[in-house]
Order: structure tokens, then sequence, then C-alpha cells
């Protein structure tokens, strides 16, 4: 018996959410008292392997069927519904990302079984306990799951990294699986490439504005900073909605996830949607002309004062 | 062509979320009802679909009674039927839901003919389960990919039949997919922007025959126990200064977290 992880990957490049997934499911087979093993889908994927190992998979199961080139929902999800059929794992997980939970999806479809998205945190018991996100992140749910196989996703930040076992190799086993015949027609078909280089998931600062900018035009204050600091420039929805960014660069609950180092809140409210969508980034700094923003209360550094006043200062000085 | 938009009834909370008593659900006292943004903006796309190539869209809530003002909002942006299950509850599991909407829609198909395009949004706004679009889509045998922010819809592909364009955004730009029709999509907020209703949209919403079902669903093995907040990082803010006179103490910060050399 083991707890079952589906690592994420693009074509052979892990995806940093699965160490969290493999860190997480640690700790439900420690509860349940049996190993961690990784699931790769793919024929790239193979190169992971190791990579896994360091972080607690005692054994690699490699699916290599030769038309998974390429990511694709239907073929991931069954592929993961074969294998359990296979392994017949205690629980299976992955990362609740778009790609994690929309596997698990297809996989629990298949399975006919429940699958609880985006968990916090476990108990293993007869009838399992889990702390889940509801609310984009505003509210916790305490549930109770009812399942032969449970099917998770784990939160983005509900579990540390583990540091990586030095010199770990993976026992890796080749996986036949059957593939639905429909998982060709979710395949993806091209990439367009718009940008290269930082993004908003990955910069190490995002400088985001708010209503308070209060044109397209004002954002130039904000890009001057954040060219200097080797960041990026986010929004909140306001801005959105006023056609002064686009929804690319929406920080919050219906836009990207931020976790930079330090994120530097212009001009923002912190209306929940935004807030949930900024929270995890390491440090706070909130420049507004009120005090009382719910911005400023919850942030870890504040400046009061004109963001046009003040953003210009820090520009000169960096 | 003919679209089906699914949407859910949900409290429209203001800077904090308040919670019942019982720990049951969101406190909706004194709070309107809304839908989730990424399903405005799957009720828009199926409008100008309609708009570009023609026929007829058709929107489907599960929830309480009280959902039928989202299905009149829908009309008033230009959806054409709607269809309300009403289970007595905004509370249903995911599969139980996806159960009751999989039905729901195999009825509307077999009177009215089958969905060219089912769309619903990425996940809903409250419980955010990611999952009822796929096993509805599943269940009946049509490919779903979700997280998408941008839609073409060709009717006569060279050769493959219908095809839906489907683009979904990634670090740095965007994966492509193409799904044979009849398809499914879970989109999210931005691939469109969501209309505002006219007077006479407001008006004739107002007609709107909304079809109520019930449904025979039995519950899935996902049970709610209670709600609670997340502990909040209790953080006393630093004020680090006022105006640009705090310039130098933020160059400081930055050198400190090692942002700057």
């Amino acid at each position: 018996m083991s707890v079952l992880v589906v690592i994420e990957h693009d074509r052979g490049q892990l995806a940093d959410a699965s160490l969290e997934a493999l860190a997480f499911a640690a700790d439900v087979a420690a509860q349940l008292g049996v190993d961690v093993e990784a699931l790769l889908i793919g024929v790239d994927a193979v190169a992971l392997a190791d990579e896994c190992a360091a972080h607690g998979a005692s054994t690699v199961h490699h699916v290599a069927d030769a038309s998974l080139t390429d990511y694709g929902p239907d073929a991931y999800g069954g592929a993961v519904a074969s294998a359990a059929g296979v392994l017949s794992p205690s629980a299976i997980v992955a990362s609740g990302s778009d790609r994690g939970n929309e596997v698990l999806a297809y996989a629990a479809a298949e399975l006919d079984l429940p699958f609880v998205a985006n968990c916090l945190a476990v108990k293993t018991a007869d009838d399992w306990e889990m702390t889940r996100v509801q609310w984009g992140g505003s509210l916790n749910e305490e549930a109770r799951l009812a399942s032969s196989m449970p099917i998770l996703s784990v939160a983005s930040h509900a579990a540390e990294v583990a540091e990586p076992v030095t010199g770990a190799t993976a026992t890796v086993q080749t996986l036949e699986v059957t593939l639905p015949e429909s998982a060709t027609a979710t395949m993806i078909q091209d990439r367009i490439v718009l940008s290269e280089g930082v993004t908003l998931a990955t910069a190490p600062v995002v400088v985001g504005g708010g209503r308070g900018v209060g044109s397209a035009e004002g954002f130039e204050v904000l890009e001057a900073l954040a060219a200097k600091l080797g960041g990026i420039v986010g929004c909140s929805r306001a801005v959105t909605n006023n056609g002064w960014r686009p929804h690319a660069d929406q920080v919050g609950q219906t836009g990207t996830r931020i976790a930079p180092q330090l994120y530097i809140a212009c001009g923002i409210s912190g209306a929940i949607q935004h807030w949930v969508g900024a929270k995890a980034a390491k440090k706070i700094l909130a420049i507004n002309t009120d005090p009382a923003a719910n911005m400023v209360v919850k942030a870890d550094y504040a400046v009061i004062g004109d963001l046009f006043d003040v953003l210009p200062a820090i520009t000169d000085l960096t | 062509m003919r679209v089906l938009v699914c949407v859910k009834r949900v409290p429209a909370p203001g800077a904090k979320i308040n919670i019942t008593e019982d720990g049951q659900s969101v406190d909706a006292t004194n709070l309107g009802h809304t839908m989730s943004p990424h399903e405005e903006c799957a009720l828009e796309l199926a409008v100008q679909l309609i708009e570009a190539h023609g026929g007829e869209s058709h929107v489907l809530t599960l929830g309480t009674a009280e959902a039928d003002e989202q299905c009149r909002w829908a009309a008033s942006i230009g959806i054409s039927k709607a269809t309300l299950v009403d289970a007595g509850s905004m509370d249903w599991d995911p599969q139980r839901t996806a159960s009751a909407i999989t039905d729901s829609i195999r009825s509307i198909e077999e009177a009215d003919g089958g969905f060219d395009v089912m769309i619903f949004g990425n996940e809903s706004a409250d419980t955010g389960g990611f999952q009822v679009g796929v096993r509805v889509s599943r269940a009946l045998g049509r490919p779903m990919v979700n997280a998408i922010k941008g839609v073409e819809v060709d009717l006569e592909a060279d050769g493959k039949g219908a095809t839906l364009e489907a683009r979904r955004e990634t670090d740095n730009g965007f994966e492509v997919y193409q799904l044979p029709m009849p398809c499914a999509i879970g989109v999210k907020e931005g691939i469109t922007w969501p209309r505002y209703p006219t007077m006479r949209g407001r008006l004739a919403s107002k007609k709107l025959a909304v079809d109520v079902a019930v449904s025979d669903a039995v519950p899935g093995g996902q049970m709610k126990v209670r709600l609670n907040r997340p502990e909040e990082k209790v953080s006393e803010t630093v004020i680090l200064g006022h105006g640009s006179e705090a310039a130098p103490a933020v160059v400081e910060l930055l050198k400190e977290l090692g942002l700057m050399s």
C-alpha cells in the first residue's frame, strides 16, 4: 500500500507544486504507516524520477505510453485511474493547480469516487477528516470523506517542501496503463509564447496597483520601480474592470495567485478577492493614503502617502 | 448551434465573510446574491457564440428556488432558456451535483436537441470543488478542458467536423486545445467582458419561463462538517514613514530582503 502522488510536469519540466504535494503526502503516509510513491506520466517524465526520490518517493511508477508526449486531462486522468486499478494505493494526491485538479477530477469521475480539492490538512481514520479551502481561501471547510480510495489535491502552500535527500536514487517501475479512447481529443495541440522572463507567478517582486492608481497611464510609476527591481506589475480587479490593465495582470481569487519575496501594494484597498491572491507573499508593503485601508492593516510594512510621491522617490534611490 | 451554461447562485460578500452560528453556511443576512465572475463570463461567451453563429442558449442552475434570480439575470443579457434544478439547498456535494446536472442536461437535450458546447465556470465561487464540469462532461461522453481563457469556434473545420479551439493561459502564453464538438469547457474570468443588461433585456427577463426540475441524485462521499475562518497572520504593520520621506526606509527594507544590493 502507498500514498500515490501524481507528479505534475510540462514536457519533463517539474512543477514546483508537485514537491508540496510530495511533502503533504509524506504526512498522510506517515499517519497510515505506508510509503509515498510517485506516478510520472509521459515519455519525458522519467527524468524526474530521482528528484521524486529525493523528496520522499520510495518507488516511482512511470507511464511511458508512446501517445503521452504532451499533456491532456483525459489521457492523464485515465492513466491515473488505470494506475489506481493496478497499484491499489491507499490514497491518491496531486497539487491543487489547474492541471492537478483537472486530472484528479477526470480520474475520480472514471473511478466513480469522491475527489476533495485543495486540502490544507488531513486526518486519516475510517472516515477521513480534512480541512479544505472554500471561497478561494477566505474560509476553511472541515469535511469528512467516505471513500474506498481517497483522492485529494493539496492547496497551494499547504505543505512546506522538504529538504531534498542528496544522492537519492529512485526505483523506477514501468507501468502499463489503458488509456481511454477519447484521450487524444483533449491533448495540447499547440503553444503560443507571448513573453519570456519573469511572470506574476514567479517574480521575486510584484508591484501591484489598485483603484488608487487612477488610470492606465498612472501605472508608469509602478512599471519604473518594477523594472529597477527585476519585478513585474500586477493589479487588482478594480483596475481590470476599468480597462486600465489586461486581465492577465490581475492578482486575486479569479486572477493569478502570487507568492513573491515582496509584494508592494500601491493604492489597493485590500478587498477579499484581491487579498486571497496576494496573501502568500513572504512580505507585503502597502503604500496608501488611508492608514485604515484593509491592505495597510494586514501588511507587514506600510508607507502612508500618495503613491505618485512615494514610488518615484524609491525608484530614484534604487 | 446550441450552447448551455451552468451557473451557481452564491452570496456576494463584502470585505469580510461571516459564518452562521451553526458553522454550516455563510451568513447571508443583508447580503445580495450573485454568481462567480467565471460564470458571468461564461454567460457572456454563450451570448456571443449565439450572436456569431446563430442558435439558442440555455442556462442551467442547481440550488434553492431563489436561484430564479440568476436565471433571470442570464436572460437579461440574452440567454434564451432557463432550467432550475431545485435542490432545496446550495450545499450538494460535487458528485451529487454533477449527477443531478447530468440528468437535467439529458432531459433538456431529449426535448430540445443536443448542446454543441457546454460552458462551466472554472470553479464555483464558494465551495470550489473543481470537478462538476468534468464529471458531467465525462458522463455525457464529451471532451472537456478547464481553465480556458480564449475560445474560437469553427463549425466547418477542414474535414474534421466542428471544432472548438480553446486556449489556456500559462506562465508565458497559452496552451491550445482543439476540441471536437460537441464539447465542454470550464472558463476563467477574463475570457471576455460581461455586458450589463439593457432595460429591454431586464423587461424581457421578467417574462422568462424558468423550467423548474427536481432531482433524485444521491449524496456522494464528501460531507461538510462545518466552516470556519482561517487564522489570519497577525502582524503589527510597521509604518516605514509618510510620503516620499519614507523612500530611504523602503530601500533599507529592499536590501534587508536581498532584493537589491
